[in-house]
């Protein structure tokens, strides 16, 4: 491997920019025609979504809009790796995840139109909240790991008591994180701890090059795979604009924390094609020419050239019409929802209200309704 | 009250207790009522885990969780990487995972690197998950000087985890409440910041379980009944102000003291309660006086006990300045004359 982010090693890679197939020596293809239709109308959905997103940012009806746009495949490539009993940690850009998870696409724009800090219930898809502290959601996937080590370990105790069969499926986590977090003492803990306890959790780092406007090259000397050497588990770099090497490469670390061989972190090299937020000017950092050479690399257009041969225009057709048929919806379903009451940011700060905070709420009510004559 | 269990008496497992003679109240360190309350935490869930640096092999460094990787393994009681944010961060996946993890941070002063997932994390998640997530960690943190020890073991940093909204603050200053706090917040499905008065570990006292414990994780206790100053104090200073109490009551000064013992929230009503029938009132705490709960609690007194006060609310605490090394900490800590010092200026006002 090259270093740093001049690297033109684009690391494991099944399926060219041009749509051709290609080999690697470690990793087998596992995604057939189906499988990769199914990802490229994924794919699509998450662009038109994000871009509806954007819109609606630009709007006033967001506070805030995190696009995923160049990420599309880094993104669902990964979380179709997961089986539904695998536990998912996103950071905050991990839209395609979570909606290729199943979170109503509204739930996230929930989130960023201000009605919530999170929301969603992580049982319901083995979906964490968002997390904005860079990292601090590692530490929580590895502990999440411990405790399904401790599942198999205390099984039959735990089972006995919850009065259910035991022969649990085995599960791994899968944790998300950006090329700026794996500067954070969180992650580095976060990776002993994993190394130490050889917990079931993959550490999946997209490194889309800029962490706002710190490049790639200030996180690190070495490709930041290379940094799981020195704590003892394998790295993998992945072509992050290959939906079916990261599908690959995700699948084969899953399946090695499944069946205890540990953690493993996967670095997927692809590119923030947009800012980092609606609030940021990426062309004050981003070379014109780099963005070129990425536009190159898009990783729909890559699926789209693979499915030419095989998929007709009707069916490309069928699946843009789709696209924009939820980006329609989300921006209908968004539009609707109700500001939260006024004195929610009360609710559920603990599980049992205290006196005290029935006091401020009360008191907070009263004075609100001291304006309505 | 979310969901406490409590022992039922006989079930207290103090290995003194087993081969007592007859039933009446053992005495019993305050470590090691904290070790008891472990203990029989650990037996009557095996959801509860234990993490933190030397707690398993070595029974931690104050010997607190001694013998309780032996019985209950390596896998419940967890000898962690030297990482605290760590400690804080996997306690947090645990919960999530439907754990009870009980916490060790070795020293006060060591708690920082784990402040962020304190402050970030745990004590946002329930209400950032739309309350779907419950966060049933309990961080045990010896805190506070008074025991010669070098920089960053004597310190008092309660103020900053007061000042957070979704934590729950506890801290005994008996062997008793040692063991039911202690109890109490494992099964909580909040999470606690348990606050242990090291000065105090091997101070003894009874311990007995009540058959029908009170609901004790917000109400203060009332150590000392008085009728003319309320002393209000929490942890290592509750010892301070009842030794206080009785100097004063040879000068004829009858001194109420109250023990806190939950810090978040506070208990008002006791507090109130006692200000309005003292009329004077000092708070004791060895955390530097600028910005600290003393701060809190005068403001709060003064607002709601006005015209029943007699003299300002008094302070006695650490001075603002860093907790000094181990050969002046005695200038530094609040004792016994300041605390009659403070109670003789609330009486000359």
């Amino acid at each position: 491997m090259s270093s740093g982010d001049s690297s033109d090693d684009y690391g494991v890679r099944l399926l060219n920019p041009d749509g051709s197939a290609c080999e690697h020596v470690d990793f087998l293809a596992l995604l057939g025609v189906e499988g990769l239709k199914g990802c490229y109308g994924a794919m699509l959905r998450a662009r038109h979504l994000d871009e509806a997103a954007t819109a609606l940012q630009r709007q006033g009806e967001l506070v805030l809009w995190i696009p995923l746009r160049g990420q599309e495949a880094a993104q669902i490539g990964s979380v179709r790796a997961a089986s539904p009993a695998d536990f998912i940690f996103p950071s905050y850009r991990e839209h395609a995840v979570a909606w290729d998870r199943g979170l109503p696409a509204v739930e996230v724009l929930r989130l960023l139109r201000g009605i919530t800090h999170g929301g969603w219930d992580p049982a319901a898809h083995n979906l964490a909240n968002y997390a904005l502290v860079l990292a601090s959601q590692t530490l929580h996937a590895v502990g999440y790991a411990l405790g399904l080590q401790l599942d198999a370990q205390l099984g039959p105790r735990l089972d006995a008591q919850a009065g259910v069969p035991g022969g649990q499926e085995p599960a791994a986590v899968l944790v998300y994180l950006g090329d700026g977090a794996m500067s954070q003492g969180d992650a580095n803990e976060a990776f002993v701890w994993a190394a130490s306890f050889n917990a079931p959790v993959v550490f999946f780092c997209q490194n889309n090059q800029w962490a706002i406007s710190t490049p790639a090259a200030r996180q690190s000397r070495v490709p930041l795979a290379a940094r799981a050497a020195g704590f003892g588990f394998p790295g993998v770099r992945v072509d992050g604009n290959d939906v079916v090497a990261v599908h690959s490469v995700t699948s084969s670390a899953l399946a090695r924390a499944r069946v205890g061989e540990g953690p493993t972190l996967i670095e997927a090299y692809t590119y923030r094609m947009g800012p980092h937020t609606t609030s940021d000017d990426p062309t004050r950092y981003q070379p014109a020419g780099e963005v070129d050479h990425w536009r190159a690399l898009d990783p729909i257009d890559r699926v789209e050239r693979a499915l030419a041969p095989v998929c007709d225009a009707a069916w490309f057709g069928e699946q843009r019409a789709e696209a924009e048929a939820a980006a329609a919806r989300l921006r209908t379903e968004t539009l609707a929802l109700p500001d939260p009451p006024p004195d929610a940011f009360f609710d559920e700060v603990l599980v049992t209200e205290t006196e005290e905070a029935r006091a401020q709420r009360a008191s907070f009510r009263e004075y609100r309704e001291s304006f309505q004559v | 009250m979310t969901t406490t269990r409590m022992p039922r008496p006989g079930t207290l497992l103090v290995p003194e207790a087993r081969s007592a003679a007859e039933p009446a109240p053992v005495s019993v360190p305050l470590a090691r009522a904290l070790g008891a309350g472990l203990r029989d935490a650990m037996a009557a869930d095996p959801k509860v885990v234990l993490l933190g640096e030397d707690v398993g092999r070595l029974g931690g460094v104050f010997r607190v969780t001694e013998g309780l990787q032996e019985e209950f393994g390596e896998a419940r009681v967890i000898d962690s990487p030297l990482s605290e944010s760590g400690i804080v961060g996997a306690a947090i996946g645990l919960a999530m995972r439907g754990y009870r993890p009980v916490c060790e941070i070795q020293f006060d002063g060591f708690v920082y690197p784990a402040f962020d997932q304190i402050v970030t994390q745990l004590s946002r998640l329930h209400q950032r998950s739309a309350g779907h997530l419950r966060m049933a960690v309990t961080i045990r943190i010896p805190y506070g000087g008074g025991i010669h020890a070098v920089e960053h073991h004597s310190e008092s940093p309660e103020a900053y985890f007061a000042h957070t909204p979704g934590l729950r603050l506890l801290t005994p200053s008996t062997s008793a409440d040692a063991y039911l706090l202690l109890r109490q917040a494992i099964a909580c499905d909040d999470p606690v910041i348990f606050f242990e008065p090291k000065r105090r570990y091997w101070e003894r006292g009874p311990l007995t379980v009540p058959e029908d414990p009170p609901p004790l994780m917000e109400r203060a206790r009332v150590a000392r009944p008085g009728t003319d100053i309320t002393l209000i104090a929490y942890g290592p200073t509750v010892r301070t102000c009842l030794d206080a109490a009785s100097a004063a009551a040879a000068d004829g000064r009858s001194v109420e003291v109250v023990d806190l013992r939950s810090l978040a929230p506070l208990d008002w009503a006791t507090l109130t309660g006692s200000v309005r029938r003292t009329g004077r009132a000092v708070v004791v705490h060895e955390a530097v006086v600028t910005a600290g709960l003393g701060a809190e609690i005068a403001a709060r007194l003064t607002e709601e006990c006005f015209y029943h006060l007699e003299a300002p609310v008094g302070r006695v605490g650490g001075y603002h300045a860093p907790y000094p090394p181990a050969r002046l900490e005695h200038e530094y800590l609040p004792d016994l004359d300041r605390v009659l010092d403070a109670v003789d200026r609330a009486f000359r006002y």
